[in-house]
């Protein structure tokens, strides 16, 4: 399976998402300039995480008007695999491949710790080899991640099954305790509806290699490979 | 004709703003009192040609719609001067 990981401007966790790709997951990765026009042929494309154009106007405003990114939306619209983790989840929200915003969090602080999240599906390729008992400890960073959506939209999004990940506590139970940032319903990540473009928050490559003493993330990247149609 | 807009992009009325909640609190520190509540946003300001005041109007709605808000967590306002030229030369 090939993958691309987009740089933008800004972009601080591409090499992070590329490492594990490549060292840790053994899978072929390419790096897709923002410039550029052309995705290579990959299979699956990651937008990372990072400060895209300086969060200009909002965070992820002006990184959805780059080349590259008419592309990426392209390939979504055809069906391909797209995955934006925390600046690459608000990128996929303003181009509007993703619904709802990502506001400022609640105690308006920029937040780095490992948290707990749990799948709230098992109806995705990013879900399907998940264990739904078991809450998975994924560090967030960010300042930007209280997941938004007015009434109807939430309801949709609950009512077609795509909320993907919910912020829990160690032992899995959701409550408002263990919502580290004041996303609606705990909100950690979402698909669409076609169930082919996926974001969150946490970043599951930072917690994927053995020297960093937590790999609950390879799962993540586990459940792709195993549950890919390409 | 030339326009200058002034846009004020603002949270939606329902939505928390920590940034306003966190100042709101600064302001007492410094024993400013009876501020009941403090909201900040964006101003935004454009200047620009247009044929007639209401393309005008148009051009603004749709930069406010279509980048300069979020009209989910954002609503947005705007004022439109036409642009006297007093200094010819």
């Amino acid at each position: 399976m090939k993958f691309g990981v987009v740089v933008f401007p800004g972009s601080n966790c591409d090499e992070d998402m590329i490492y594990t790709l490549r060292h840790v997951m053994g899978q072929k990765v390419v790096k897709l300039w923002h410039k550029d026009t052309d995705l290579q042929g990959v299979d699956f494309v990651v937008l990372p995480g990072g400060f895209s154009y300086g969060d200009y106007l909002r965070a992820g405003a002006i990184a959805r008007f780059s080349p590259i990114m008419q592309e990426v939306i392209r390939h979504a619209k055809r069906g391909g695999y797209v995955m934006g983790i925390c600046n690459g989840f608000q990128i996929l929200t303003e181009s509007g491949l993703l619904e709802g915003a990502l506001l400022r969090n609640l105690n308006q602080r920029y937040i780095c710790k490992n948290v707990y999240i749990k799948p709230a599906t098992q109806n995705t390729i990013l879900t399907a080899g998940l264990s739904q008992k078991k809450a998975y400890k994924i560090p967030i960073a960010h300042g930007e991640g209280r997941f938004y959506a007015p009434k109807d939209m939430l309801k949709s999004i609950r009512d077609n099954d795509q909320i993907l990940f919910q912020y829990c506590d160690a032992q899995g139970k959701v409550s408002e305790e263990a919502n580290p940032n004041g996303s609606l319903l705990n909100i950690a990540g979402i698909c669409n509806k076609e169930r082919n473009v996926f974001g969150m928050m946490p970043h599951p490559e930072r917690a994927a290699d053995e020297l960093l003493k937590n790999t609950d993330g390879r799962a993540f990247f586990e459940s792709i490979l195993e549950h890919v149609a390409v | 004709m030339k326009f200058v807009a002034e846009v004020n992009v603002m949270p939606k009325k329902e939505l928390l703003d920590p940034q306003g909640k966190a100042v709101k609190l600064g302001l007492k520190h410094l024993h400013i009192e009876g501020v009941k509540d403090v909201r900040i946003g964006k101003h935004i300001v454009l200047t620009f040609e247009a044929e007639t005041p209401e393309q005008a109007r148009e051009i603004v709605d749709t930069a406010c719609q279509k980048l300069l808000a979020n009209v989910i967590m954002e609503d947005y306002s705007f004022e439109i001067k036409e642009l006297q030229e007093t200094l010819k030369k």
